[in-house]
């Protein structure tokens, strides 16, 4: 019973999701959907998204037509007899030669956004993210700034084995942190990563953003967020026991504020 | 119906492979209380006794099948294609190790010294590195060392393994003729030089431990050195150990200028360590 | 009779086998190691299963309920373990054995002692592997990647670990010699590779992936070995290595390995879909061509797990598009199993029934598999349960229907026995519900933003997560069904024709059902 009612529930949620996609709001996160994010460049992937998911999904539909029609049509107890031909050149080579054009128009916008994503340049801050286990350090290159940020502690009493605090009361639960990266809105930012221990990644669907750490290495990226709020993400690679437990919460503020925020954090060193 | 001559031979049942997996067990099971700091010399040493002795009467059986005309055309193809195979898999397990060093060399190292997109790795974190090889790593691991010249004692280990090869393809050639007399020297003259080999190979080793402080822990070089090195020594002491074998076979007048799997076998291992020893030789120490 | 210095010179073709436990032991007999497979495999997937179970019931609501986030982690590691090394290629190799002998003519395999070891290497290894779960510090937990630093800070299990994937590596190179020596050197007279049924092609072409990427793991695995106990520096930056070395070297095994469990599963779908058409294969050259590619391609894309490494962007460019290729050969297969069934005459029996949920099911996983492969949105989709959905969609209702509906499909030819065509309905169509209750909603929290490999979710994930327990336990324990159903059929039931279907061809079906203990004392003619 309950089943039948998450089916149905979902069933709708689902098709809303899929086909409203494209107009979801950011700020209301699908719970089916990957979010568009606030960021130009995480636009562009849903974009590219929503193209190969639809694309997939029509060859599907084509596919899986032709199969169900066969199911149907020809069945020896309807009395079909096996007549078909056993090869067909002419369909071979259309059926290669079809998908290479459909794999082609998804390869160039894919090849295009990728290009923008890699191009560091022109970037107009810095900071410097490290992976720990379980938790991560931020550093404000040339502000003399950077600090720890962990787990918030109310998700941390919920989560241990046998806590008995239900997770639905915690707000945000395995999604807060005690210090959130705090950026300005509307800045180039380039993020240089790495970690002190093990492999991590820093994940932040909002900017479609997912780098590893790699001890010993620094990888390198950018972002710029068109709009203030509060973002949240989580460590994505598996990094030991707590792996689950290393949010990531970036706040962005507009650029005065944010300048505000960090003269505060340089007081309080 | 008995078995007409050129009728698929299937052997019956075989207790070998259990014991050899038995002795496969006690080995990995004891070497791995080992590493984890246990005692366990006597059950590892058990296990490979085990699998050594499995595989010594394994071998014995299939030899008396084989000497007393059991096998036909058909059997014998099938062990060449399974002994080709085989060292083609092993071709495959010495390119991880060469893959590695290529990586280290090409990549890892330039990236560490801050070339590609790694600018960030190179200023921020390792601002004293300049990548080169040979290298240790940016921390310097295991400490200064010198790296192992080409034109000593590896330069003469190419001559000793190129004229091994030589001097067994006229050991195969003479079997071929019913020469045996000359395939039994030729044959000794090649495992003769597989050892020396060996020995010239622990020689330099211990010139690298004691007076080049190039050890397994001289970070990437000292790695894909003895890694690869070793593991070639490895199988010249296994191919050398064949030739033994198949040399005091030929003493006992096994093999005939049509039917000889065993020595073919074995060839082909040897040429392959051969050509391995030339990768070595030409991008780990020459190069 | 276990006396096995004594050759075989006297009439052995018509007595059976040998007694008792040493039977099994000691076999050299094809049949005999390939049931050994079979039932390997089988126990394995009820031990992997009932690990994914654990995974299950933790993730069934937010917040820790029953294991501590380092057991979570061991459990996701030995499950896909088991499941890859112990479950499905074991039991492709066990059809392997089963049929391919009977398939081109061949009294047995080529090496039938080596064929035994390479069965009994397995139980030992499954032991090595699993005896870690009970060690000091647990077993390992770094995921089946085996990703250097983090599993260097697994505790005793480690060298366990390590040693055991050799073993499950030299099994698997010493099965593949076989294969490919039996079907390159023991064909009857006149089974030309072309006139070779599509399931040998396919193992014929699995077993060279296996034996060039096997010896790879193993390298890259003993390199961690020396990293953790002799201080070599292959994969730390320190020494002037790189972590992301040992993610080459895995992936270049690990992406044809995917390929090495798809192939079996597409040579038995080929053998299935035409028996239940009436028809012939359509596109016999062009299926073997494309299995081909898929093979050679499948050595140039191993990067695309790795997109988010920080790779040269020329580096993305090259595994995004190598990658993508790879949907044309197989597509050209989908669409060759579709045009069988075109104007065919098509009945419904429980093998084609797992075959049809085997097209649309993979046909799905394959489609999320592309979409993976672009490389900017892998970047959102990367290690989320996009990419678990993606890969339960290939491997369960893929690689495992496959495996299913080749037993359906060659049981009353191993038994003698019809099995229960009722029962075998139901287990088709409760597994085939379940695995989508499972594994779909996957795909919606992975895109949501639920990380793979996390004990514990964010409560927007709830919901789906839910659904998908449930659906794995159903799932799950559906799969006692086919228990049931096969000890049945093993006793006894309706007796099974040579033929079995009426629409099979090729030469298994010549022979009696069960099939004798020697299939083949005189080759076969093939026209
Ligand atoms: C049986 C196993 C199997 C198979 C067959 C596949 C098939 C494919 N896989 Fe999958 N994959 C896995 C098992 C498998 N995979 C596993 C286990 C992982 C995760 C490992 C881990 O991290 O633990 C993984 C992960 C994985 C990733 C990494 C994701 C990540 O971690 O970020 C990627 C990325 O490119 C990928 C791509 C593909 C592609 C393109 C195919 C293609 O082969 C699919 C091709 C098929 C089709 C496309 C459908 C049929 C085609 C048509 C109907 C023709 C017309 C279609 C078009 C023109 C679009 N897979
Ligand atoms: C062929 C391979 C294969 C198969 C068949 C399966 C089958 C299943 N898998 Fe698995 N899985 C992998 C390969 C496979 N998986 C891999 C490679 C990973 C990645 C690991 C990693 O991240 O490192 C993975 C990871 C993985 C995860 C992600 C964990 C995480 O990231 O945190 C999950 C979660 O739902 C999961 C679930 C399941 C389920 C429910 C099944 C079901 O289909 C299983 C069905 C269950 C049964 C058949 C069991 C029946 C048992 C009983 C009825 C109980 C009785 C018990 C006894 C008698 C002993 N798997
Ligand atoms: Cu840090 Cu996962
Ligand atoms: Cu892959």
């Amino acid at each position: 019973m309950q089943k039948i009612n998450w089916l149905s529930r979902y069933g709708a949620a689902l098709l809303v999701g899929l086909l409203g996609g494209n107009v979801l709001q950011a700020q209301e996160r699908s719970s089916l959907n990957m979010p568009v994010g606030v960021t130009d460049v995480s636009q562009k992937v849903f974009d590219l998204h929503m193209l190969i998911l639809w694309i997939c999904v029509v060859i599907a539909v084509v596919v899986f037509t032709a199969m169900i029609y066969c199911m149907v049509k020809f069945r020896k107890s309807q009395g079909a007899v096996p007549s078909g031909p056993s090869h067909s050149t002419l369909a071979e080579i259309i059926w290669t030669v079809i998908p290479v054009l459909i794999l082609v128009s998804m390869a160039v916008p894919a090849a295009r956004t990728l290009v923008e994503i890699e191009d560091t340049r022109d970037t107009e801050m810095t900071v410097k993210i490290t992976g720990y286990q379980w938790k991560w350090h931020y550093e404000y290159l040339d502000e003399d700034v950077g600090f720890f940020s962990s787990l918030a502690a109310d998700s941390n009493a919920a989560r241990q084995l046998g806590s008995s605090i239900d997770p639905a009361t915690v707000e945000n639960y395995l999604l807060d942190v005690d210090n959130p990266l705090v950026v300005p809105t509307n800045t180039r930012i380039r993020y240089l990563i790495t970690s002190n221990d093990v492999l991590h990644a820093w994940w932040m669907p909002d900017f479609a953003v997912k780098k590893d750490a790699i001890p010993g290495f620094i990888n390198e990226g950018w972002f710029e967020v068109n709009e203030p709020g509060v973002y949240r993400g989580q460590c994505a690679e598996l990094c030991g026991k707590d792996h689950g437990f290393m949010p990531i919460v970036v706040e962005a503020l507009p650029p005065a504020d944010y300048r505000a925020w960090l003269a505060s954090q340089k007081g309080a060193i | 119906m008995a078995h007409a001559e050129n009728k698929y031979y299937i052997p019956h049942g075989t207790k070998w492979p259990i014991i050899g997996s038995t002795g496969l067990f006690i080995l990995f099971a004891g070497v791995s209380v080992w590493l984890n700091g246990g005692d366990a010399t006597l059950i590892s040493l058990a296990g490979a006794g085990l699998v050594i002795l499995m595989m010594f009467l394994w071998f014995s059986e299939v030899i008396d099948e084989s000497e007393s005309g059991t096998y036909n055309v058909q059997v014998d193809k099938s062990f060449r294609m399974g002994m080709f195979w085989f060292i083609f898999s092993e071709v495959m397990f010495f390119a991880v190790f060469f893959g590695a060093l290529f990586y280290a060399r090409q990549l890892a190292l330039p990236w560490l010294g801050g070339e590609g997109n790694n600018l960030f790795t190179g200023s921020l974190l390792w601002p004293e590195f300049e990548s080169e090889w040979p290298s240790n790593g940016p921390a310097n691991v295991g400490g200064d060392f010198e790296s192992m010249p080409a034109w000593g004692l590896p330069a003469l280990n190419t001559i000793i393994l190129l004229t091994s090869g030589v001097t067994i393809t006229i050991a195969h050639h003479a079997l071929k003729d019913s020469k045996r007399g000359v395939l039994a020297v030729f044959l000794a003259l090649t495992f003769l030089l597989g050892f020396l080999f060996i020995g010239l190979q622990a020689e330099e080793y211990i010139h690298a431990y004691q007076d080049l402080n190039l050890t397994l822990t001289s970070g990437i070089y000292g790695s894909t050195f003895f890694m690869l090195t070793g593991f070639h020594g490895m199988h010249v002491t296994i191919g050398a150990i064949m030739l033994l074998v198949i040399w005091l076979r030929c003493l006992r007048g096994h093999f005939t200028p049509k039917q000889h799997f065993a020595f073919e076998g074995v060839a082909w291992y040897w040429h392959f360590v051969d050509v391995v020893w030339l990768g070595l030789f030409i991008f780990v120490y020459w190069l | 009779m276990s006396d096995a210095t004594t050759h075989d010179t006297h009439e052995h073709h018509d007595h059976g086998p040998d007694r008792g436990l040493m039977r099994w032991i000691t076999t050299t007999n094809h049949k005999d190691i390939g049931t050994l497979y079979l039932i390997f495999a089988f126990v394995m997937l009820f031990v992997g299963g009932a690990m994914s179970l654990v995974i299950r019931a933790e993730l069934f609501q937010p917040g820790l309920q029953f294991v501590n986030p380092d057991f979570y982690n061991q459990m996701v590691t030995m499950h896909a373990l088991i499941m890859v090394f112990g479950m499905i290629m074991p039991a492709f190799v066990g059809f392997a054995n089963w049929m391919i002998p009977m398939m081109i003519g061949a009294p047995d395999m080529a090496l039938p002692r080596l064929n035994n070891w390479s069965f009994w290497i397995l139980p030992f290894a499954g032991v090595l592997l699993l005896s870690t779960l009970f060690m000091d510090g647990g077993g390992p937990a770094s995921g089946w990647t085996l990703y250097p630093p983090l599993v260097l800070q697994t505790g005793d299990a480690l060298p366990f670990a390590i040693f055991a994937v050799h073993l499950l590596g030299v099994s698997s190179i010493m099965g593949s010699i076989n294969i490919i020596v039996t079907i390159l050197n023991m064909r009857a007279p006149g089974m030309t590779l072309l006139k070779m049924p599509m399931f040998v092609w396919t193992w014929l072409i699995t077993a060279y992936l296996l034996i060039a990427v096997m010896p790879v793991l193993a390298g890259g695995v003993t390199m961690l070995l020396t990293d953790a106990f002799f201080g070599t520096s292959f994969f730390q930056a320190a020494g002037g290595g790189d972590p992301v070395l040992f993610q080459h070297i895995f992936w270049f095994f690990g992406h044809p390995e995917v390929y090495i469990i798809i192939l079996p599963a597409f040579g038995i779908i080929s053998q299935i879909i035409p028996t239940f058409s009436r028809k012939k294969l359509f596109g016999y050259e062009s299926m073997v061509f494309a299995t081909g590619s898929i093979a050679f391609l499948s050595f140039i894309v191993w990067a695309h797990h790795m997109f988010t490494v920080g790779m040269p962007l020329a580096g993305q460019l090259f595994f995004m598009m190598s990658t993508m290729l790879i949907a044309v050969p197989t597509g050209v297969k989908v669409f060759n199993w579709t045009s069988t069934m075109w104007k065919g005459s098509l009945s419904f029996e429980t093998p084609m029934l797992f075959a049809l949920g085997f097209l649309f099911l993979f046909t799905i996983g394959g489609f999320s598999g592309l979409m993976l492969a672009i490389a900017p949105a892998d970047f959102q989709y990367h290690d989320s349960y996009f990419v678990v959905a993606h890969f339960h969609y290939v491997l369960v209702p893929g690689a495992l229907y496959g495996a299913i509906a080749g037993a359906y499909y060659w049981l009353p030819k191993w038994t003698g026995y019809m099995y229960d065509e009722t029962l075998g309905k139901w287990h088709f169509w409760l597994s085939t519900i379940f695995v989508n209750l499972t594994f779909f909603p996957q795909h919606f929290v992975g895109l949501a933003g639920m990380p793979r490999r996390i004990p514990d979710y964010a409560v927007q994930f709830t919901d789906f997560n839910a659904m998908s327990s449930i659906g794995s336990f159903g799932f799950g324990f559906s799969q006692l069904l086919m228990v049931y159903i096969v000890i049945k059929c093993v006793r006894g039931g309706k007796k099974a024709t040579d033929q079995v279907w009426d629409g099979a061809d090729g030469l298994e079906w010549t022979v009696p059902s069960p099939a004798p203990y020697h299939t083949f004392d005189d080759a076969p003619v093939v026209k």
